[in-house]
């Protein structure tokens, strides 16, 4: 066991874990950030995806010592906080409301992480780049229409 | 009357959105049609959702709750003789439960008892995969170790895999009306014609997860991620010998559900709650992807074979249809997706002569069971593309023999049902042409088509790929689906959904139906509150928990929207009459002081069977279902005839929902059903070696990405079902019928091969690109021509009299040339058997 150090939603963080850990268990069960999901455990599904300096990763492919010294952001770390602490969505997640880009909601942190992603690199609306940005994310529910949408609406109303 | 909802601007991703300011969080009133909500609500458990604070079951925390796992057989069928344990292993600091440790009757079911919940020393292993026994431990290391070191003894026995041999038959039908044989000879054109289907995958992308707390009281608490509580809860009581209150289900937020998490919950619920009792501690009882795949239900494979007759002109004689379905090892829900099947196994089209026989059979594979479309999306699969093959013999537009044949109002079924309203089958099937231009497209389809062929005629030449390896086609099917539960399910069913007006004031929703992303949690609000003319955020809507909920039915079949919301409304006008006559008031006004004045009110409001809706469950005459939903949808495709690659570019999906209540959420069912019909078309294939799924993997069993998927564009056609208080045919599963043929039908217009085996993979598609084109059946017959029997396949009636109905002959003669040159090509058949 070894401390790793790095940063996640801004917040310092320091871990005790052993160094093949995997990110996506640290955050979830070391640091309680339940939002980043698992869905295949093999780098398939994308349901796990966090920003990792600044570059999609999934979390359940990252050893936690490969995270050291890194900056993480998950879908916990989207949303602004209200006075009273209470979460205000983001324009990117206000458009996937709105949009009808989330139903079952287990892809989503991953998606919304894979477009915001792609918005904060100056992605645009193109329906084509949108969907190379999210193609490592896998949505069972809505046929990405909607999701494609979402991002669309972001990248130009948000 | 149908009414054609306004397809919402622009829903077809424009390239560059000009739109700059949020959409509002409600949508203009005003603008619906009579009977729809008057704003459509946010969904309601979206913030949590987007935010990452929803809590699914492996979000879910219990302090000091251990880790199980299930020992599973690795062989399809086997006597089992027990567990042999490693004895250098300490075994003391794990628990290990077998069949002797269960309390109750060792049965998992929902139709028959068959299906043990594990398979106890002596017993039968049934199926790879099935559960031997279970292990607890502390954490997931010495969970991991002691697995390993449990290894099940067995005895190998002869397997069975070949459904149509297999001589344990789960369920059959019969449906029959008219007199087929005969009319099949005096049919103009018959044929024959053999589909396959193989197991889908539901896929969710949350794994099966459930976490059992044992209760101080000896109850037990279930937490998990589930479609039906109340099958939970039975199944609980049954095998843990539980009573009512001591067994207790909560749904977890659920990722995605599909019919997956229909059946195969109770199963996990029940080992889960066994190590929980054995454990005196929480079990956490979490499968990852792999044992998912492996172990739990699939979409029941199917052979269906059709032989067909019409006339010249198209019109439909003749329907002789046999169904088989594989049910795996175990019955589970194989019964009622048969059921579903046959009675969907026509297609939406109008036949005087009909005969259906379906049978559903048992292989050492491991258990099939529900998922979206339940039965029917096989058998569409089949007819519509056999459909599709006689218009192309007849040298019709598959538009022209739907517009010929579709059901319209006053058309009798199979079954002897009169559809005597909410009929729209031409509807979907014209706005479907329309908005995908499926004429013009075709036309220049047609044109490449020919080029590609080197002679002009593509039937009788092999294709040539030259510089132009892509090509290009468009597909069309129809389909239908029976509105909720098949027969006198939903009467047996006897639902119940509740409104209470609480004392402190709030009006909230109680029900079992639950939420899995189709948007229970939003509609069912929007409904209430439109009812009692409140606000929708004034409506609450309480947990899916068995210790507050009543038993709404399972949420499948589509019935939710339709069967449950309607029996909400009409607990809410009930609960609006009560208040508004004590009062004098308006509801809105007058409820809040009431309800601190004259205490809480609940209104508990049964299902009541639809007047006039009835069927016959021994003979399977009369109303299978209350309506049908109505879908017409249209693929584009890309070919590559070097590679098979099929590259599925453009789809436009109509469908009719009786009532639109929620656009965004019903588009959204219609779009992500749509995908999964492709990708049941195109790539998802479960293959088996020894009665073992091979690819139990997500980077082996492949679904569409967003580069897979085409654009889609939905459209929602509106068919009132008079007898529900809304309208509401339900949505789920329409989408999933109709696309798979659609496709097809698109890769047979680009290549003049028609796959009949799905999925349609690169290797089936150069299989056939490297065979002769059609005709390829086994039997044509062209009028009095067949009197001969016909060389290689099967006259149908060979004991025909000898003064048959007179030919008649095909009116243009073009359709004869055609007609002929299919029955000359006949000797070159091959590749497809005859029944």
């Amino acid at each position: 066991m070894s401390a790793y150090r790095f940063t996640v939603n801004d917040t310092p963080v320091e871990v005790d874990v052993p160094g093949m850990r995997r990110l996506l268990d640290v955050l979830r069960e070391d640091l309680a950030l339940t939002g980043t999901k698992e869905g295949c455990g093999e780098g398939e599904c994308g349901a796990c995806s966090v920003i990792l300096d600044g570059a999609v990763v999934d979390a359940c492919l990252v050893p936690v010592c490969q995270a050291d010294g890194t900056v993480v952001r998950t879908v916990e770390g989207l949303a602004e906080r209200a006075e009273d602490g209470s979460p205000v969505l983001d324009g990117l997640q206000r458009a996937f409301l709105e949009a009808g880009g989330a139903q079952c909601g287990i892809c989503t942190p991953g998606m919304l992480i894979a477009a915001r992603a792609f918005l904060d690199a100056g992605g645009t609306g193109s329906e084509g780049a949108i969907r190379e940005a999210i193609a490592g994310n896998l949505c069972r529910c809505t046929g990405y229409t909607k999701i494609i949408e979402a991002i669309q609406l972001a990248a130009g109303g948000a | 009357m149908t009414i054609r909802t306004e397809p919402r601007r622009a829903p077809t991703l424009p390239s560059s959105p000009v739109r700059d300011v949020p959409e509002p969080l409600l949508a203009t009133p005003g603008i619906l049609a009579p009977g729809r909500a008057r704003a459509f609500p946010l969904r309601r458990e979206g913030p949590e959702k987007l935010t990452g604070e929803a809590k699914y079951a492996d979000d879910l925390v219990f302090p000091g709750a251990w880790f199980g796992a299930t020992i599973r057989s690795t062989v399809a069928h086997a006597r089992y003789l027990g567990l042999e344990r490693d004895p250098d292993f300490d075994w003391t600091q794990v628990v290990v439960v077998t069949a002797a440790d269960i309390p109750g009757d060792n049965v998992v079911s929902l139709i028959t008892d068959d299906q043990p919940v594990l398979v106890p020393e002596g017993g039968e292993i049934m199926h790879h995969a099935e559960p031997l026994a279970l292990l607890a431990a502390q954490d997931r290391a010495t969970l991991a170790a002691a697995k390993r070191l449990l290894t099940p003894r067995t005895e190998a026995l002869q397997p069975v895999f070949d459904p149509e041999t297999s001589e344990h038959v789960f369920a059959h039908y019969e449906i029959s009306r008219g007199d087929v044989d005969g009319a099949m000879i005096g049919a103009w054109l018959v044929l024959d014609g053999e589909y396959r289907v193989g197991h889908q995958e539901q896929l969710y992308i949350e794994n099966n997860a459930m976490i059992a707390v044992p209760e101080p009281d000896g109850g037990i608490t279930v937490h998990g991620s589930l479609q039906c509580p109340y099958y939970v809860h039975k199944a609980l009581k049954r095998a843990l010998a539980l009573d009512v209150r001591a067994a207790r289900v909560v749904q977890a937020e659920t990722g995605g559900g599909f019919g997956g998490k229909e059946e195969y919950p109770s199963m996990i619920a029940i080992h889960a709650a066994l190590l929980a009792r054995a454990c005196r501690r929480p079990v956490r009882m979490m499968y990852d992807r792999h044992e998912d795949i492996a172990a739990t239900t699939k979409r029941h494979p199917a052979i269906v074979r059709h032989r067909t007759g019409v006339a010249a002109d198209g019109t439909l004689v003749a329907q002789d249809i046999e169904v088989i379905m594989d049910g795996g090892a175990y019955c589970t829900l194989t019964p009622v997706v048969l059921s579903r099947g046959a009675l969907h196994a026509g297609g939406p089209y109008r036949c005087p002569n009909v005969r259906i026989r379906a049978r559903a059979t048992r292989t050492n594979t491991p258990p099939n069971g529900a998922f979206r479309g339940f039965g029917a999306p096989q058998v569409e699969f089949a007819a519509e593309t056999h459909l599709n093959r006689i218009a192309e013999r007849l040298s019709m537009s598959p538009l022209d023999i739907r517009r010929r044949n579709a059901y319209r109002e006053g058309d009798i079924t199979p079954t002897g049902q009169v559809l005597r309203e909410s009929v729209a089958a031409h509807e979907v099937l014209e706005r479907a042409a329309e908005a995908s231009e499926y004429e013009g497209v075709r036309d220049r389809t047609s044109r490449g088509r020919a080029e590609r062929a080197g002679s002009g005629t593509i039937t009788t030449e092999p294709l040539h790929t030259g510089p132009t390896r892509t090509a290009h086609g468009i597909g069309l099917a129809l389909a239908w689906h029976g509105a909720g539960f098949t027969g006198s399910g939903e009467v047996r069913l006897a639902s119940v959904a509740s409104i209470e007006l609480t004392a402190e004031g709030d009006v909230r929703i109680l029900t079992g139906s639950t939420e899995m992303g189709q948007g229970t949690k939003t509609i069912f609000p929007q409904l209430v509150a439109t009812e009692l003319g409140i606000p929708i955020a004034d409506v609450q809507i309480a947990p899916q928990d068995t210790a507050l909920v009543p038993d709404s039915g399972p949420t499948v079949a589509s019935r939710t929207a339709m069967v449950v919301g309607g029996l909400l409304i009409k607990a809410a006008g009930r609960l609006r009459e009560q208040v508004e006559q004590a009062t004098g008031g308006s509801f809105e006004d007058t409820y809040r002081t009431h309800a601190a004045s004259a205490g809480p009110i609940r209104i508990d409001q049964q299902f009541e069977p639809y007047p006039g809706i009835e069927f016959d469950d021994t003979t399977y005459t009369g109303d299978a279902y209350p309506a049908f939903g109505w879908a017409s949808c249209v693929a584009e495709v890309d070919v590559d005839l070097d590679t098979g690659e099929v590259a599925v570019r453009d789809v436009v999906a109509v469908d009719d929902v009786g009532r639109v209540i929620h656009p965004i959420l019903a588009e959204g069912q219609v779009e992500g059903g749509t995908l999964q019909a492709i990708g049941y078309a195109t790539i998802e294939e479960m293959k088996l070696a020894d009665g073992r799924y091979l690819n139990d993997r997500l980077a082996t069993y492949l679904i569409p990405t967003a580069l897979d998927a085409p654009r889609i564009t939905a459209i929602l056609v509106e068919a009132p079902f008079t007898l529900a208080p809304h309208g509401a045919k339900g949505v789920g599963e329409l989408p999933m019928d109709v696309g798979a043929p659609a496709v097809v039908a698109a890769i047979a217009d680009a290549t003049g091969r028609w796959i009949t085996e799905l999925p349609a993979t690169p290797e089936r598609l150069l299989a056939a690109l490297g065979s002769p084109p059609e005709p390829t059946p086994s039997s044509v017959r062209i009028g009095r021509s067949a009197d001969q029997p016909i060389e290689g396949g099967t006259d149908p009636a060979p004991d025909r009299p000898t003064d048959p109905v007179p030919f008649r002959a095909p009116t243009d003669p073009e359709d004869r040339a055609d007609a002929a040159e299919a029955f000359d090509n006949e000797p070159r058949s091959n590749g497809e058997k005859a029944p």
